[in-house]
């Protein structure tokens, strides 16, 4: 497999045709369904008018992951350095360059992002039913983006990207939503949009403190900056901040939360799935490669360190509290994942290799589990239109897969060993405990409350007496629906088992995270007092 | 001969001023506002003497501003009078707030 | 991690033998429950749950108390899988079975085996210096577990064959048992702290499958949940133990651990932390106080589960995680005093419940966590073998009992179903006589009652009173434990106390056992004329399976005969099991019985069997005396208890003061403080939406200035411009 690879020069162009493909997807489902598409409003999937462009968006997505997944081979374990650079200058008078690269970190969540895409499609096949070619071709769009942040080596272009993804997903909430779409999805927006504009200011200040001595020009290659870019102390932390509100709006941290429930009860399932699984993490990524890389002295602070392990795990405990009581099945996973994406937090910041791996695992486990609970939720709701936990019940009996589904997925959420979200809840805690054992043991008390909220929870949707007419008759799910699941199952299955591979993958790139980090914040400090 | 024309044009401004302030009919206002753009180009003319052409050149092209801003602005009033049937600009508040 | 390479397996006597094949004794029942568990989903998506009689079944779940043999099969049919899933569910156990038990021969045949036989499979979670493998560890302990769980496994679901067959979840509930098979073999062979915690975990969440396994009653959910939530708050202190000893020791693997442990301070406060730690999770998943709630309400799921998983094998794994972890308790007194003091708590305490209950199955489950507690008196105290080997006899002699209350509530059962009667097939109310119909059951539950009792030669007596013994010894001889001091109070005393205790709960274990005896099998038969002529002995697969462990009970204590009764009567070897086990744990109770300690007289010995004989034959004496069978009268005719009698009925209320305290705290906090209190009225309305309301509200004032005006503006406009002249003067005027 590597040879092949190897010989048509697969590590070369790998990265720039995973973002033209999507792009170039788009561009023909919209040129495709734009002229005959019908009155506003209108039934696409009863008049047949969304089956083209459906089928178009699920055959790019197939390609597209099919064209990813080769990176799982030729991509050298050994090596902590950016890999299958490409670097072509964009708008050379400023410095910008699109320079697109890898590593253990980014290939991971490009593999989770690729795969993922082609079950968002499966997913929403016969729930979008107006605009259908917009909707795919959104999707397409927003995988692009979510692409370019991953791959981005260059500051403009990680800013451009970023805004990139936001305006597809502030249109499939606001139009393909639920009923208080334009409310979260203006939330959203907003929300989003405060942050990034800060991060923009940071990104300029930046790539002005890097511009070459001799033509003046600025600089915003990553690595220039992180090596060149002179900043005194005082900077440091205001730019740190504003890196750290996009980001903390994002992933998203107590108390920046409050956009995530609404965004997620209103968005159609693909949204909701895209959101968890893809979306949030772009802010702890960003967390990852810019904010703590790039101010390894102020993300080491005690102070600020501090801070933000309290808001992690406060994010960890109040997550899971809050999820205890929502009625809404969505906004339950919604607050849940406040309660997972701290572990990620309290990972990163606590700044070990076990937590740093931990807090990947994490990521891509959340992926998994969470996107599964959201289509799950979206089968659902399909079947009954209803989201409220208690209109179901006893349903287990009607819709015996179904359920099966459910609690794996639910025991893998709760982070059960042999399932996958136990091995990154471990890591995190575990290499979190050694640094910094109170908050890992407050985080700790999760493992209750996260089996109180979901086995509540599902209990009152699956077990307990079928005591609902309407529940009497519910399809269970059909070929579609298992194909879509099948894998996300053997994913929280493998992953549980035997998560080696992933982890082997990511290790180099973690250890040089950690220890470049620590190493330039003792450095950063001791110039600082000279 | 600067001086004076100067100070005609002033007086002439003034006018156009007081006129635009005080009046509420907009065919008024609208004559005093040409009233304004013409003392300005009376301004620039008697300038031209001193300072060369330039200022001719400018007066042409006020002239064709103005022009166009009548032809568009009595479009405007018109079209008002035939929906409101006045032209009275106390009655007209369409950008309150 | 060294140490693992350090015992290569292709230099261990056991190597290339059968034992090679150890992994398999897990796999079996994986085997199992991936064919069960697709039987079950592919038949059920063709034809189940469209079954509309299951459905309204459910639907109208009005039968509640009513026994849970009734949810099984008399309106549904048959699963159409039932044949295969009888040959396949069984048959991997008894596969299983075959397998450990010819390792076991093999294992015996070496005589001594000082260094366990490892294999490992593949690394599981290498990060960093973290390196965790899967990876299986035979030594005397696990093979004696492995025994227990695939031989007591083997019989339970034999018994579930006649017992669960025409329930329509037949396929699903074998591929649950068979889970839990795994799960629980998976836990006591891991070599690691993090596999072991995989089967920890996983049993918790059979036993929750299996507990709600009549889910569509929402008693049986609840309880299923309760316990898992329980359940996890013993994990939750399993975790931190974990990370403790990794965060210091920076390996979690047993040999590994085994091989630092001597830079264990004594006593010191980390270790004891450790060790408190994993009681925690102890007192979670074998019931101890406070944590024993979620056991009696488990009683919800079928009574082969209640046999397999809440007597026999699973709710043991806490003693057995002791046992395993004896280099860390032995290294800390004070957290092996606080083993003891809560086991000898427990074991008085749900003793004493145990002796108010109806349901028979409460009596039972009652019983085994104060059974459990006697395990853990034995291992606080030090004596690993003790606590092991009531263990075992106990999954004996506790599985018989649960069966045959199985098979007396299927009878039961069926008499009532044979009338359409919805009375309580479970409450000994309604029982009573049933020696007459039932003669076999009658006889081994004897067995069982006498060994649990401890009436010797049964098995209860030896393991009970060898616990017994050692925590006298234990105070007696100026052990570590006696010179430490716990709470203040000084060891000894505190292993006096828990002597007593024991001693007290031993008393009571007579008592409420008798009484189960008297009222369900002797005195006038309560069920009703019409439904006795129903009452049977039930089929052979269900008797054959009871048999066997009534001879087990009978016998299971010679496996560890004390010197003194050797010496009387050659039953068998002396102390065979204490030399099985003594490589794992002997190091473990050296360091516990001290450097100084003096065995025991004789003569004290001979006293402390004495006395215990008499206490269990003063109970069974007191309840024969005490309780009348025949003034009972049926339980819809039974009044109400009263006084104390009621209190003791009703659990102390622990379950009533759990939830209004902490169940409904929490929800209080969450809901109204965290949700609607911080999220949606702080952060949402205040802070976000404030922030929204106040930029609204900057426009509208601002908007305010907008008359609309033309004449208004055009004055503002010339004032402004004479206010710019005006401040610029100088500059625009000469």
């Amino acid at each position: 497999m590597i040879d092949f690879l190897t010989s048509i020069g697969y590590m070369h162009w790998v990265l720039p045709v995973l973002l033209l493909i999507p792009t170039l997807g788009a561009m023909a489902i919209w040129l495709q369904g734009a002229p005959g598409r019908g009155a506003p409003g209108a039934d696409d999937v009863a008049s047949g008018a969304a089956s083209v462009p459906r089928l178009m968006a699920f055959v790019t997505f197939l390609v597209e992951f099919i064209v990813s997944i080769g990176l799982w081979w030729t991509y050298d374990t050994t090596n902590p350095g950016w890999q299958g650079v490409f670097d072509v200058p964009w708008i050379p008078s400023w410095g910008i360059h699109f320079r697109l690269g890898i590593d253990g970190i980014s290939l991971m969540m490009i593999l989770l992002t690729t795969s993922t895409m082609v079950l968002a499609v499966l997913g929403g096949w016969t729930s979008i039913r107006k605009r259908a070619h917009t909707y795919y071709a959104l999707l397409l769009i927003l995988t692009a983006g979510m692409l370019g942040v991953f791959m981005s080596l260059d500051l403009f272009l990680f800013y451009v990207m970023w805004e990139v993804m936001l305006v597809p997903m502030y249109f499939i909430i606001g139009a393909w939503g639920g009923e208080r779409r334009v409310y979260a999805s203006m939330k959203f927006f907003i929300y989003t949009m405060l942050g990034s504009m800060l991060m923009l200011v940071a990104i300029v200040y930046l790539g002005l403190a890097a511009k070459s001595p001799i033509t003046g020009i600025p600089n915003f290659n990553y690595d220039a900056v992180l090596e060149h870019a002179s900043i005194t102390t005082a900077a440091s932390f205001w730019l740190f901040g504003a890196f750290f509100l996009a980001f903390a709006v994002k992933v998203p941290m107590f108390p920046f939360h409050t956009w995530l429930p609404d965004a997620h009860v209103e968005a159609p399932t693909a949204g909701s799935v895209v959101l968890a699984s893809i979306m949030l993490k772009l802010g702890t990524f960003g967390f990852l490669r810019l904010a703590v890389p790039l101010f390894p002295a102020v993300a080491t602070n005690d102070t600020v360190r501090g801070i933000i392990l309290t808001l992690a795990v406060i994010g960890i405990v109040y997550g899971a509290l809050v999820s205890l009581v929502q009625p809404d099945f969505k906004k339950l996973v919604a607050y849940s994942s406040v309660s997972h994406l701290g572990f990620v937090m309290l990972g990163i910041f606590a700044l070990t290799v076990q937590s740093v791996q931990g807090a990947l695992m994490v990521m891509i486990n959340h992926g998994i589990s969470t996107g599964a609970l959201f289509f799950l939720i979206g089968m659902i709701y399909e079947r009954r239109h209803t989201r409220l936990i208690e209109d179901y019940g006893g349903i287990a009996r009607v819709v015996p897969m179904f359920a099966a589904a459910l609690t794996l997925v639910t025991f893998s959420s709760i982070g059960v060993p042999g399932t996958n979200g136990f091995v990154g809840e471990f890591l995190v805690l575990l290499g979190a405990f050694r640094t910094y054992p109170v908050f890992a043991f407050i985080a700790a008390t999760v493992v209750i409350f996260a089996a109180a909220y979901l086995l509540w929870a599902i209990q009152r949707i699956l077990f307990n007496a079928l005591d609902k007419p309407v529940n009497l008759h519910i399809p269970d799910l059909n070929r579609r629906e298992l194909a879509l699941l099948v894998p996300l199952l053997a994913g929280i299955v493998w992953l549980g088992v035997y998560p080696k591979p992933v982890l082997s993958r990511m290790e180099t790139s973690a250890e040089h995270f950690v220890q470049s980090v620590q190493t330039r914040a003792l450095h950063t400090v001791a110039e600082g007092n000279n | 001969m600067l001086a004076e024309s100067l100070f005609f044009s002033a007086v002439l401004f003034t006018i156009g001023v007081i006129g635009v302030l005080t009046r509420r009919n907009a065919i008024i206002l609208f004559m005093c506002v040409e009233l304004m753009l013409n003392a300005v180009n009376l301004t620039f003319v008697g300038f031209s003497r001193v300072y060369g052409a330039g200022g001719q050149v400018f007066v042409f092209l006020v002239m064709t501003v103005a022009a166009a801003e009548a032809a568009v602005g009595l479009a405007i009033i018109i079209a008002l009078f035939r929906h409101r049937h006045t032209v009275d600009l106390q009655n007209i508040n369409l950008l309150k707030g | 991690m060294l140490l693992q390479s350090a015992v290569s397996p292709g230099t261990h006597p056991l190597a290339g033998t059968i034992a090679a094949w150890m992994w398999a004794i897990p796999l079996l029942p994986l085997l199992g429950f991936l064919i069960n568990g697709l039987l079950s989903l592919t038949a059920v998506a063709r034809f189940g749950p469209a079954d509309p009689t299951a459905a309204s079944h459910a639907a109208h779940g009005d039968e509640g108390g009513h026994g849970d043999a009734d949810h099984g099969g008399h309106h549904a049919a048959r699963h159409r899988f039932a044949g295969i899933t009888s040959i396949v569910g069984p048959g991997v156990l008894v596969a299983a079975f075959l397998l450990a038990a010819a390792i076991f021969v093999r294992m015996h045949a070496l005589g001594e085996m000082s260094e366990p036989f490892i294999q490992q499979y593949f690394s599981w979670m290498p990060v960093g210096d973290l390196s965790v493998d899967v990876a299986f560890r035979l030594d005397q302990l696990s093979m004696l577990m492995v025994m227990v769980v695939t031989g007591v496994g083997m019989l339970i679901h034999i018994f579930s064959v006649g017992y669960m067959r025409e329930d329509p979840g037949y396929p699903r509930y074998f591929a649950y048992l068979n889970l839990f098979v795994f799960c629980m073999l998976v836990l006591v062979m891991a070599a690691n702290y993090p596999l072991l915690f995989v089967g920890w975990e996983g049993v918790g969440v059979c036993s929750y499958l299996l507990i709600g396994f009549w889910f569509s009653e929402k008693a049986n959910a609840d309880a299923g949940k309760k316990a898992f939530i329980v359940n996890r708050i013993g994990d939750f202190g399993f975790l931190i133990a974990m990370f403790l000893l990794f965060a210091n020791y920076g390996t979690l693997d047993f040999s590994a651990l085994q091989a630092v442990s001597g830079q264990f301070v004594f006593g010191g406060a980390l270790i004891t932390t450790i060790a408190l730690f994993f009681f925690l999770g102890c007192t979670g998943k074998s019931a101890q106080i406070p944590l024993y709630i979620w056991l009696p309400d488990a009683m919800a799921g079928p009574t082969p589960v209640s046999a397999l998983i809440h007597a026999a094998t699973m709710v043991t794994a806490g003693v057995y995680l002791i046992a395993r972890s004896n280099f860390i308790f032995a290294a800390a007194p004070v957290a092996g005093l606080t083993v003891v003091v809560v086991g000898a708590l427990t074991a008085l305490f749900a003793a004493t419940i145990g002796l108010k209950q109806w349901d028979i199955k409460k009596v039972l489950a009652y019983s085994t966590v104060s059974q459990l507690g006697y395990m853990f008196v034995g291992v606080g105290a030090g004596a690993y073998v003790a606590g092991v080997f009531h263990l075992m006899t106990h999954a004996f002699f506790k599985a018989l009992l649960f069966l045959g209350a199985g098979s007396v509530i299927h009878v039961m059962h069926q008499a009532y179903h044979h009338t359409g009667s919805h009375d309580d097939a479970q409450d000994m109310r309604n029982m009573g006589g049933l020696k007459k119909y039932m003669p076999v059951t009658w006889v081994l539950m004897w067995i069982a009652t006498l060994a649990i009792a401890g009436i010797p030669p049964f098995a209860g007596f030896f393991s009970k009173d060898e616990i017994l013994g050692t925590v006298f010894q234990r105070a007696e001889q100026g052990s570590t434990l006696a010179q430490a001091h716990w709470l203040g109070l000084p060891g000894t005393a505190v292993l006096y106390l828990a002597y007593a205790m024991g001693l007290a709960a031993a008393l009571l274990t007579a008592i409420y056992m008798t009484r189960l005896m008297l009222y369900t099998f002797h005195g006038p038969n309560r069920t009703g004329e019409k439904e006795r002529e129903h009452l049977t002995e039930a089929p052979w697969i269900m008797t054959g399976p009871l048999l066997v462990l009534g001879l087990l009970s009978a016998v299971g204590g010679w496996f560890n005969l004390p010197e003194l009764i050797t010496h009387a009567i050659p039953l068998g070897p002396t102390a065979a099991l204490e030399h099985w086990l003594d490589p794992v744990v002997g190091a473990g109770t050296a360091t516990v019985v001290g450097p100084g300690a003096e065995a025991t007289a004789a003569s004290t010995e001979t006293i402390l069997i004495v006395v215990a004989i008499a206490i269990a034959i003063a109970g069974i004496s007191i309840a024969v005396a005490v309780l009348k069978p025949a003034a009972l009268v049926p339980k819809r005719q039974a009044k109400p208890e009263e006084g104390f009698e009621r209190v003791l009925a009703n659990k102390y209320y622990v379950d009533e003061i759990y939830d209004a305290t902490v169940v409904q705290g929490t929800y209080g906090v969450s809901r109204n403080l965290l949700w609607r209190g911080v999220d949606v009225g702080l952060i949402d309305g205040l802070l976000v939406n404030g922030s929204a309301w106040a930029a609204r509200f900057a426009g509208w004032l601002g908007s305010q200035l907008q008359s609309g005006q033309l004449g208004t503006y055009a004055w503002v406009l010339v004032l402004g411009v004479l206010l710019v002249l005006g401040a610029f003067h100088h500059a625009v005027l000469p």
